[in-house]
């Protein structure tokens, strides 16, 4: 027993740094293996409030920006509005039940933003008690930005589409030919993400725009992404590898819309059922 | 509270917020995309003292990854790194400034240039290749990860220096 006390007494800088060190290696190990920060990550009332304080000041850099990106949002879904209006719809609608909207969105204010490492994410100010959940798609007026994570009680994590873990369901906008979004940190920078599994037959020219499938109940169909700026086939010759540049600007996203799907747990329950059998 | 607390507390706390709040933004694009990493002058910069702070200090370099890392959603790759930097401190000491540096009780900025360098690069480089590591996890992008050290540990590098020669006081 004496031994081992002095053994410990002798050794106890090293023990406290093997601790500490396996500690915080099991919580890198737990983000790589489960897709997920458990409870290292910045969605708590400490990071969020400083965060908060940052984006309250730094925000005032970006007024222009956001300001024109409003105008121009603003200006495109008026002229949708104007060229809708004159058309005549039809008649009566007899059953009303079936019209509710379908998509709801929320918007938020991202209090941090990052692009530089393998696993990105981004940090906004609306969490569980506004009614946002995991999975929820995150856009832009300028195209997607990913997908929410995680969320606390006021703040929501986004798993940014520059992170390794992504993976969005895609299309060419001509044809519907769709397949999928992800991000190598290794290849791309964050400009770029590349779009896999479109099959040879599609027809690809570089500059087409490429936007959401609504395949999975996250995104919406239709939603921009950002267009061709280079293409490949695979080694065995069926597929493209697509080398996409976001519309979105990563670097500076602002603000955010969030995409609630009403009808999602009614797919996940329907997938559920036929996984089950 | 004595002085030195004081001070390092403080220390503690502006190097976590200049981080985060200002450095996490500031992306050099030159071959590549990084962020200079200046928290861990904090660990570079600790008093040089006695054995019996030790545990202390091992236990403050964590401390302060992890905040790294609370920030910045990067699971623990920071806390990893800078606890065995704060570990490793003592041997690289020994390794740059000589068996007996802690009688001399020196101060980082009155050693000589090439001293300095060769500590700052050893504390730098070690952390950043581990961060760098643990961040891409696997071996097969190796060259990612030795590109990214050695451009991010060139940048940290510099903006270490330049803290240093402005705080240290003048003799």
């Amino acid at each position: 027993m004496r031994q081992i006390v002095l053994f410990v007494v002798k050794n106890k800088n090293f023990l406290l740094f093997l601790l500490l060190f396996c500690f915080s290696l099991g919580t890198t190990i737990q983000s790589h293996i489960f897709h997920r920060n458990s409870f290292i990550n910045s969605a708590n009332w400490l990071t969020g409030g400083i965060y908060g304080t940052v984006a309250d000041i730094s925000g005032y850099f970006s007024l222009q920006t956001y300001n024109e990106r409003l105008i121009d949002e603003n200006a495109r879904l008026r002229e949708q509005l104007i060229n809708t209006a004159g058309t005549a719809t039809d008649s009566l609608v007899i059953d009303t039940i079936g019209q509710q909207e379908k998509y709801r969105l929320y918007k938020a204010n991202v209090y941090k933003n990052s692009y530089v490492a393998a696993k990105n994410y981004l940090l906004i100010n609306k969490g569980a008690t506004a009614g946002i959940k995991k999975d929820m798609g995150v856009i832009t007026s300028l195209g997607i930005v990913g997908i929410v994570e995680n969320t606390s009680d006021n703040y929501a994590m986004v798993q940014s589409v520059l992170n390794t873990n992504s993976q969005v369901n895609a299309s060419l906008k001509n044809t519907r030919h769709f397949g999928t979004l992800s991000w190598n940190p290794y290849e791309d920078d964050y400009q770029h993400v590349q779009l896999t599994d479109i099959p040879r037959q599609a027809p690809v020219k570089v500059g087409d725009t490429i936007i959401t499938g609504g395949m999975s109940s996250i995104f919406p169909k239709g939603i921009l992404i950002g267009t061709i700026s280079s293409f490949s086939l695979t080694e065995s010759k069926n597929a493209y590898i697509i080398d996409v540049k976001l519309s979105n600007d990563m670097t500076n996203v602002g603000y955010v819309y969030i995409i609630n799907n009403a009808d999602k747990k009614e797919i996940e329950e329907l997938e559920d059922t036929l996984q089950n059998e | 509270m004595n002085n030195a607390v004081v001070t390092l507390t403080i220390r503690f706390l502006v190097l976590v917020l200049f981080q985060v709040a200002l450095l996490n933004h500031m992306t050099v694009h030159i071959l590549g995309d990084t962020n200079p990493y200046l928290y861990i002058l904090f660990i570079i910069w600790y008093p040089i003292t006695d054995s019996d702070d030790r545990l202390i200090f091992i236990f403050l370099s964590f401390l302060i990854g992890l905040s790294i890392d609370l920030f910045s959603d990067s699971g623990g790759i920071h806390a990893a790194s800078s606890v065995l930097i704060g570990y490793l401190r003592k041997p690289y000491m020994r390794l740059s400034f000589g068996v007996g540096y802690e009688q001399q009780a020196q101060k980082l900025s009155q050693s000589s240039y090439a001293q300095r360098f060769i500590y700052l690069s050893l504390m730098i480089v070690t952390h950043h290749l581990t961060m760098y590591s643990l961040e891409s996890f696997s071996f097969a992008s190796m060259g990612y990860v030795l590109q990214k050290t050695l451009l991010t540990s060139l940048f940290t590098l510099i903006l270490v220096l330049l803290t240093i020669s402005i705080f240290s006081k003048k003799q």
